[in-house]
């Protein structure tokens, strides 16, 4: 065990990006999927965070705080037109939903 | 010690990361929400190993709080029991698993092998809350009232959506 430096952060940061992006792919609740997407901005975030520790810079952090601000804004619209699709189609799940397919 | 509490909270942000995109115990959205909120608590926990005090206190402010209440409160609307047995698609799952962990490899391999993962953090960086503030009043004002507009707008926007006789 090395003391944790940038590296050790990102590879934190790149696992659960990854995790994420599994979740978007493998699972088929919208939910799911969209609690998958929160990951994804969180890894993102942890990378931005490590960075700006790294050089000595706060502007990272700034992103980071503007990155949580944007996603709660976009996690109550998103819920939002679920609720609207629900009430629409009776489903949250993404094989349902394939009308504008060929 | 130091480096024990890193390892310890990047071992919990995986496994609870794990947790809510696969576990192999429940595929109860709900279960999925609360792995969701302690992935976020351990990530503001990073955050403090990483001197982003404000940040931590924010993550778990909005995300393990508002967030996440709008998630199981959306999730109790919903009523999505019967969603649990459904099957799962082996061969999407087998390629979705191979090609993201073909991606995590490459970055992984990346990271290790490019010279600014080496770089260390220079003495005296701090993450208070008096520098932060101090940035964002200054340097990132327009932004900041841009994002006031964006709640504003985001706000409007759901309560359109939630109108339940859209014309």
């Amino acid at each position: 065990m090395s003391h944790p430096g940038l590296e050790h952060y990102l590879a934190v940061s790149i696992l659960l990006f990854c995790l994420g992006l599994f979740g978007v792919i493998a699972r088929r609740n919208l939910m799911i999927i969209y609690m998958s997407l929160e990951l994804l901005l969180n890894a993102a975030s942890l990378a931005l965070v490590a960075f700006s520790k790294f050089n000595g810079n706060l502007r990272g952090q700034i992103l980071v705080f503007f990155i949580i601000t944007v996603a709660a804004a976009e996690v109550a619209v998103g819920l939002a037109l679920i609720v609207a699709l629900y009430r629409k189609r009776q489903t949250a799940h993404v094989e349902d939903l394939v009308s504008m397919k060929l | 010690m130091q480096d024990f509490s890193f390892y310890l909270c990047a071992f919990l942000t995986l496994l609870f990361g794990l947790l809510v995109v696969a576990n192999p115990f429940s595929r109860n959205p709900v279960t999925s929400a609360m792995f969701l909120a302690l992935t976020m608590i351990s990530l503001a926990g990073l955050f403090v190993k990483l001197d982003a005090f404000f940040l931590a206190a924010v993550q778990i402010l909005v995300y393990a709080g508002a967030v996440m209440v709008l998630f199981l409160f959306v999730i109790m609307l919903l009523d999505l029991k019967e969603e649990a047995r459904r099957k799962i698609k082996v061969a999407g799952l087998v390629i979705g698993t191979v090609s993201v962990a073909a991606l995590a490899f490459l970055a992984l391999k990346l990271v290790h092998e490019s010279p600014f993962s080496q770089a260390q953090a220079p003495e005296g960086s701090e993450g208070s809350a008096l520098s932060l503030g101090k940035l964002l009043f200054t340097d990132f004002i327009l932004p900041f009232e841009v994002m006031s507009i964006l709640l504003l707008v985001a706000m409007v926007g759901v309560i359109l959506l939630s109108k339940r006789d859209l014309k």
